[in-house]
C-alpha cells in the first residue's frame, strides 16, 4: 500500500462541552476504493467520528485529511470530496425529490447537471418519483433521496451512518447492492453499523471500535479465517493434573479444573485431526464422558474486543 | 467563492416562498387595507392633519416598515430554524461553503421577500391615499437596507432558536412592540417631552423617521442619522453572525 490513504484521521479527539469525552485519540488510513466498516456498539463514537470528518462537528485536537487536504485549514477541498448520508431520515417534506437533490449539488459548489442527476435517479431507483414530494415516499425510498443528495456532487468519499438501521430484510439486500455498485464504480466507502452480518457481507475491512478508541482495524478475510476456527470441547470423566504427553502435538489446552480438553482445528481445512485425537486420547488412558464443538463468531471477536472479561463467558 | 452554493440556497428558499405565494401576498394586502379603512378612513379623518400631510397617508412608511421588519425577521429565521428542526442542517454544515455564502443564500432571499411585501404594501396603499414620494432612490434604499438589516436579525434569531418558541418570541416581544413605539402612527413631536426622549432609545426611530423623509421630506432624527443607525445596525449583525460561524455557536457540535 504504497498509495496515499484518501482519508487519513490522525489522533483524533473530541470532548463534549458537557464533558464526555466521544472520540479518544482515533488513527485510521482509508485506502482509496475501498469499503471500510466501523463496527461498533451503540454510543461508541462512530457517528462522531463521521461528524468531525465531515465538519458537522469540530475536534477538540488532532487532524483529519481527505485526499491530502486538511479538513479545517482547506476545508473546501476535503469536503467536495465527501458525501454523507446521515443515521435519521432528514429531508424537507414538502419538496420535490428533485429539487433536493439540485439543492445538493448546487451547496456543494457544481453548476446544474440535471442528465447527470437524473442518471443518478435512476440508478437509486428513484427516477418515476424525482417530481413527487418527499413526504409522499415510504421509508426506503427517503433513505434512497439521502443517497442520491449525498451522491449529487460526485464524491470520492461516501459515508452511510448506519445505512441499514431499522431497515427490513429485503431493504437491506437493496441497499448492499447499492454499495457493492458504488464501489465497483470507484467510490470509498465508510460506513458505520452495528450488525456484524452487514459488516461481513459488504466491507473489504473491519474497523471495531468502542469508547472512542478503535480496537483492532482488520481485513474481513482475515477476520473470516479467524471465525473459521473451531474449538472441541472433550468433557472428561476424570479430572486430569496435566496433559499426558502423548497429546503435546495437538497443542491442546486444559479447562481450570482439569475436567476438559479443549482442541482448536480449522473447520475448513481438509484434515481435521479430530479421529487421530480421539484416538489419541483413549490410548492415553482417558475417558470421555462428552463432546462440544463451538464456532468462533466475529460477533464474539466483538464482543470480547468491546466487552473486557466477556470472552470467557461466551465460552459457557 | 462559491457563488453556486449562493444560488442553490437562494432558490431553494425562494422556491418555498413560490409555493406559499398566495398567502404570501393576501396576507399583507388584507391586513394594510383593514388598517387603512380603519386609521385611514374611519379615524383618520377626525385626526389633523400631521405636519402637512393627511393621517392616511402619513402612516403609510411606517406600515411598511412595520411589515417588512416583521416580514424580513421572521423569514430569516424560520428559514434557518426549520433545516434545523427537522435535521437536514448537516448537509449545510457538511458542504464547502463558508459565512458568507451561506448567509448570502438565506439572508438574500428572506430580503426578497420582504421586499417584495413591502412593494405590495406599498402598491395598496396607493390606491387608498394619494400618495407622494419625494425623494423615490432615498425611500427604495431605506426599504432594501431595512429589509436587509432585519433579514440578517432573524437570521441570527433562527440559529440561536433552540424551539418554536423563542423563534417567535423576539418578533414579537421586541420588534412589534419597538415598531408600534417607534413612531409608525404619530410623529414623535405629539409625544409629551419626557418620552419624546425616551423614544429616542429605540432604534427603530431612526429607520421609520428616514423612511418617512423620503416620502414627505419631514422626520423626528436628521436623515444622516437615520442612515448611520441602519448601516450600523447591519454591520452588527453582520459581525455576529461572522462570529456565529467561526465558533459555530448553536450550529456545529
Amino acid at each position: 500500500m504504497t498509495e496515499e490513504p484518501i482519508v487519513r484521521v490522525r489522533d483524533l479527539v473530541k470532548t463534549y462541552k458537557t464533558g464526555f469525552m466521544a472520540l479518544n485519540g482515533v488513527s485510521l488510513d482509508i485506502r482509496k476504493g475501498e469499503i471500510i466498516a466501523l463496527l461498533g456498539p451503540n454510543g461508541a463514537g462512530k457517528t462522531t467520528l463521521i461528524s468531525t470528518i465531515c465538519g458537522i462537528a469540530v475536534q477538540t485536537s488532532g487532524s483529519v485529511t481527505v485526499g491530502g487536504h486538511d479538513t479545517r485549514q482547506d476545508y473546501r477541498a476535503a469536503r467536495s470530496l465527501i458525501g454523507l448520508v446521515p443515521q435519521e431520515i432528514s429531508l424537507e417534506p414538502f419538496e420535490k425529490v428533485v429539487n433536493t437533490v439540485r439543492f445538493s449539488r448546487g451547496l456543494f459548489g457544481l453548476p446544474p447537471d440535471d442528465a447527470y442527476l437524473d442518471d443518478l435517479l435512476r440508478q437509486l431507483s428513484l427516477h418515476d418519483k424525482r417530481d413527487q414530494k418527499v413526504v409522499t415516499l415510504s421509508g426506503g425510498m427517503k433513505r434512497r433521496v439521502l443517497i442520491a443528495k449525498a451522491l449529487s456532487h460526485e464524491p470520492q468519499v461516501l459515508f452511510l451512518d448506519e445505512p441499514t438501521a431499522g431497515v427490513d430484510v429485503e431493504l437491506r439486500k437493496d441497499m448492499w447492492e447499492i454499495v457493492a455498485r458504488l464501489r465497483a464504480a470507484g467510490t470509498t466507502i465508510i460506513l458505520t453499523t452495528h450488525y456484524i452480518e452487514e459488516a461481513e457481507a459488504i466491507a473489504d475491512r473491519i474497523a471495531v471500535i468502542n469508547k472512542g478508541e478503535i480496537l483492532l482495524v482488520e481485513d474481513k478475510t482475515a477476520l473470516m479465517t479467524r471465525m473459521g476456527q473451531k474449538e472441541l470441547r472433550i468433557e472428561l470423566a476424570e479430572p486430569v493434573d496435566a496433559i499426558p504427553e502423548s497429546l503435546a502435538p495437538y497443542g491442546l489446552d486444559r479447562a481450570p479444573d482439569g475436567r476438559a480438553l479443549l482442541y482448536r482445528y480449522e473447520s475448513t481445512g481438509e484434515r481435521t485431526g479430530i479421529t487421530r485425537l480421539l484416538n489419541d486420547i483413549q490410548a492415553a488412558g482417558l475417558h470421555m464422558s462428552d463432546l462440544q464443538t463451538r464456532q468462533s463468531s466475529l460477533e464474539e471477536i466483538f464482543v470480547g474486543l468491546v466487552t473486557p472479561g466477556a470472552s470467557g463467558k461466551a465460552a459457557e | 467563492m462559491n457563488l453556486n452554493a449562493v444560488k442553490a440556497i437562494y432558490r431553494y428558499e425562494m422556491a418555498r416562498f413560490g409555493r406559499t405565494l398566495l398567502q404570501s401576498f393576501i396576507s399583507p394586502v388584507i391586513s394594510t387595507s383593514l388598517y387603512f379603512v380603519v386609521f385611514g378612513a374611519a379615524i383618520g379623518s377626525r385626526i389633523e392633519e400631521v405636519d402637512g400631510v393627511t393621517y392616511g397617508a402619513f402612516i403609510v412608511p411606517g406600515l411598511i416598515m412595520l411589515s417588512i421588519m416583521t416580514q424580513a425577521t421572521t423569514n430569516a429565521s424560520f428559514a434557518i430554524y426549520f433545516p434545523k428542526f427537522i435535521g437536514t442542517i448537516y448537509e449545510q454544515l457538511s458542504a464547502p461553503v463558508n459565512f458568507l455564502e451561506i448567509t448570502l443564500g438565506y439572508v438574500g432571499a428572506a430580503a426578497t421577500k420582504a421586499l417584495f411585501i413591502g412593494v405590495v404594501i406599498l402598491l395598496t396603499a396607493a390606491l387608498f391615499v394619494d400618495l407622494q414620494i419625494q425623494n423615490w432612490p432615498a425611500m427604495m434604499a431605506f426599504m432594501v437596507l431595512t429589509c436587509i438589516s432585519f433579514s440578517l436579525l432573524g437570521f441570527i434569531i433562527g440559529i440561536w432558536a433552540s424551539n418554536f418558541e423563542q423563534l417567535q418570541l423576539i418578533p414579537l416581544l421586541v420588534i412589534t412592540p419597538l415598531v408600534f413605539l417607534g413612531g409608525s402612527f404619530y410623529s414623535v413631536s405629539m409625544l409629551p417631552p419626557v418620552w419624546q426622549t425616551i423614544t429616542l432609545f429605540n432604534p427603530v426611530i431612526y429607520l421609520i423617521s428616514g423612511f418617512r423623509w423620503s416620502f414627505f421630506g419631514m422626520s423626528d432624527v436628521p436623515v444622516g442619522l437615520s442612515l448611520l443607525a441602519i448601516a450600523g445596525f447591519t454591520l452588527l449583525c453582520m459581525y455576529t453572525i461572522y462570529w456565529i460561524f467561526r465558533t459555530g455557536w448553536r450550529l456545529r457540535q
